[in-house]
């Protein structure tokens, strides 16, 4: 009757095996440094994948871990960039110091938006960041006197890194940067994840009732996550403005909202690498399949979505750990 | 033994013949948005430029005209981008063209300046696309370019003293209603009011009462395409807002062909200012617009069509000034102050600013053998846009 008990120590040793890294993860991350070189001429595509895989990241937080539906994460990656093109256009093209602002900025917004997010679930969760999301795309094209409105705004070349590594036409620096910054946010998220308050966050997704029957606070769970989330897509905002020197009212669409959740699907929600490894899939399937065919290419797509949904219901990483023999 | 031999050689030299052939080719990347809403514009575009290189043949100066496409699904500046930096780094591409929308030749105009290739912009409209780059040519044409022209001419010739802008609340609408109001201020108008009506509006009766309560002569209105013109015709036919009595101005579009059918009896009388006129009579257009509804199951030549077309020719003729040299700055030296005959009419390329100057054509909607259509009843030459 000795082992009954479930002891602090033991729960701390548990968190610590869900944390230590795998081999497969370590080959994971040094592959991603194989386009620099087997495919340098595909690197301007690599980093906008590096990007897209960082907001994936975000959205996988709130909508894997926390269980918040969301169709308007955009609206942070927006004002990211929006933050971010601002500052390049008001002189000060410092990336790493303007990434973090912008991440700020968007973290800010994500909070204040966040005391409205706790308070809803299910469907009315989905319309209030469907509105949201819309409401703030059709502010940018009001202020078209700060946003450029349709026309978009074209900003100055950011700044080298560290004054030494310029933005190359190549495309080298930007998908060093890109990449480096999605590191880093993913072991930040590795960490989230496995701590007790990640394991708080997937308590509320299962059952949100009975998070504060065993006295969790899951509404300032949610909404510290939420911050966090907004911020880290803020951050991926940013990274495209800076390195494409450009950001449009796109940004902020619907449609980058939903592609977003579709690259959750496909790479598996719930699983931080499934946002990676749906950012990969749905972008090079998108590129390939556009240089195909350039006008009818979302017919494959959608067709891929399908079979996924259909044939491997916890996405395709989901799909191989389960191959693996391994279960969640 | 022999027969051997010479096969032999002859596949070699065949090897040879067509590896040369492949020094010989000239790149063209056309990034346009041929998926998503506005995959329409990119496919007159593109059926354009296809319609010329079927006249002209793909061979220029002894060098193979050779098209990749790439789509940006709209208007999306980081896409442009992209495609414009893979286009140049991966594709080899001598040539970069297309851009139906601003925020594509935003995006890609750094890409052209940095690589130095020629970029053919060959509709994204806002004045300032060409102050992008000193590569970037446009051959499209410009808001302001036909809306400044359409305010002066209202004063000056249409004989209207006070107007009332309406407009769709996004960048070209506003673009629109500034060009339009300067024109026709400066020549002597006094400007009663502007309103903006958001860009999916389907009913605009109320703004068009506020429009008849400050009772214009002239209402100049901006809407995109679809089923817009429509309803603004309808809105102003049933408060009365029609001609003879109040002037109805707008940009082209809005009578374009298909938009006229569905505005039906409502069109009658509206004067809009364009670049292009279909109906045009005028023996290179008629072989123009023959050629293209030919071409495309009977589907009428737009502004996108004329765009495209003129963009080719505007590459054909600066490859054969060079030489078939694709090198961005000899193309850009060539293509400076070319001038030509086109089915719009004389058009050509300001040395200074790189954007087009073309005659500017003031249509009225009238009954022609029992059917409404534009016709020309001014045309101010040699235009240039007056915003550079």
């Amino acid at each position: 009757m000795t082992d009954t008990t479930f002891t602090q120590a033991t729960a701390r040793g548990w968190l610590r095996s869900q944390s230590r890294w795998s081999p497969f993860e370590i080959i994971f991350w040094l592959a991603l440094l194989l386009p620099f070189f087997l495919f340098p001429t595909y690197l301007p595509l690599a980093s906008q994948i590096a990007i897209a895989a960082l907001f994936a990241l975000s959205v996988d937080l709130i909508l894997g871990y926390a269980g918040i539906i969301t169709l308007g994460h955009a609206m942070f990656f927006g004002l990211g960039a929006y933050c971010a093109a601002l500052l390049g256009k008001a002189g000060w093209g410092e990336p790493i110091s303007g990434l973090l602002l912008s991440g700020l900025f968007a973290g800010i917004i994500g909070f204040i938006a966040s005391f409205i997010i706790v308070r809803v679930q299910h469907l009315a969760l989905l319309m209030i960041t469907l509105g949201l999301g819309l409401l703030t795309q059709e502010l940018a094209n009001a202020l078209t006197w700060l946003t450029g409105g349709t026309d978009g705004l074209r900003i100055p070349r950011t700044w080298p890194i560290f004054n030494y590594f310029r933005f190359d036409l190549w495309g080298y620096t930007g998908y060093g940067y890109t990449l480096a910054v999605l590191f880093i946010c993913f072991l930040l998220s590795r960490r989230i994840v496995n701590s007790s308050f990640g394991l708080a966050l997937r308590g509320v997704r299962e059952n949100i009732k009975r998070m504060p029957a065993i006295g969790s606070a899951y509404q300032s769970h949610q909404q510290k996550i939420y911050a966090i989330s907004a911020a880290m897509a803020g951050m991926a905002g940013a990274l495209l403005a800076q390195t494409t020197s450009t950001v449009t009212l796109e940004v902020l669409s619907f449609n980058r909202s939903a592609d977003v959740v579709v690259m959750l699907i496909l790479g598996g929600t719930g699983r931080l690498y499934g946002a990676i490894v749906g950012a990969i899939i749905f972008l090079i399937a998108r590129d390939q399949l556009a240089g195909v065919n350039p006008q009818y290419w979302y017919f494959w797509i959608g067709l891929l979505l399908m079979v996924v949904v259909l044939f491997m219901p916890k996405g395709i990483l989901g799909f191989v750990s389960r191959l693996a023999g391994r279960r969640d | 033994m022999l027969t051997r031999r010479v096969t032999l050689a002859l596949g070699v030299a065949l090897a040879m013949s067509t590896s040369a052939l492949a020094q010989e080719t000239v790149k063209i990347g056309v990034i346009l948005p041929y998926s998503g809403p506005f995959a329409d514009a990119a496919n007159q575009l593109q059926a354009g430029i296809d319609l010329y290189i079927a006249k002209h043949g793909d061979t220029v100066a002894g060098k193979k005209i050779e098209l990749i496409k790439k789509d940006t699904g709209g208007p999306n500046a980081d896409t442009a981008q992209r495609a414009a930096q893979e286009l140049v780094v991966r594709d080899g591409a001598d040539i970069i063209a297309g851009f139906a929308l601003t925020p594509e030749a935003l995006g890609a105009a750094p890409v052209a300046e940095e690589a130095q290739k020629l970029m053919v912009v060959m509709n994204a409209a806002t004045s300032n696309v060409t102050e992008q780059s000193e590569y970037i040519v446009r051959t499209g044409v410009t808001i302001p370019q036909v809306n400044y022209a359409l305010g002066k001419w209202a004063f000056e010739e249409g004989g209207v003293k006070q107007a009332y802008t309406l407009v769709s609340d996004y960048g070209p609408g506003h673009d629109a209603e500034k060009s339009f109001s300067a024109g026709f201020t400066e020549a002597g108008g006094k400007m009663l009011g502007s309103d903006r009506t958001p860009v999916a509006n389907p009913d605009f009766s109320a703004f068009v009462q506020r429009v008849k309560d400050a009772n214009p002569e002239a209402v100049y209105i901006f809407v995109p395409g679809g089923a817009q013109p429509a309803a603004i015709g309808k809105a102003l036919a049933d408060r009365g807002l029609n001609p003879p009595a109040t002037k109805i101005f707008a940009q082209g579009e809005l009578t374009h062909p298909e938009a006229l059918e569905s505005m039906g009896e409502n069109a009658r009388g509206i004067i809009t200012t364009f670049h292009y006129t279909l109906e045009r009579d005028d023996p290179l257009n008629k072989e123009f617009v023959d050629g293209y509804t030919a071409a495309n199951n009977g589907r009428q030549p737009d502004l996108f069509s004329i765009g495209g077309y003129d963009g080719m020719h505007l590459i054909y003729e600066a490859l054969k000034k060079t030489n078939g040299d694709a090198s961005g700055d000899a193309l850009l030296e060539a293509a400076k102050g070319m001038s030509w005959d086109s089915p719009r009419g004389p058009m050509s390329i300001d040395p200074e600013t790189r954007d087009v100057v073309q005659t500017v054509y003031i249509r009225e909607v009238q009954e022609v053998d029992g059917k409404l259509q534009n016709v020309v009843i001014h045309e101010i030459p040699n235009v240039k846009d007056p915003l550079h």
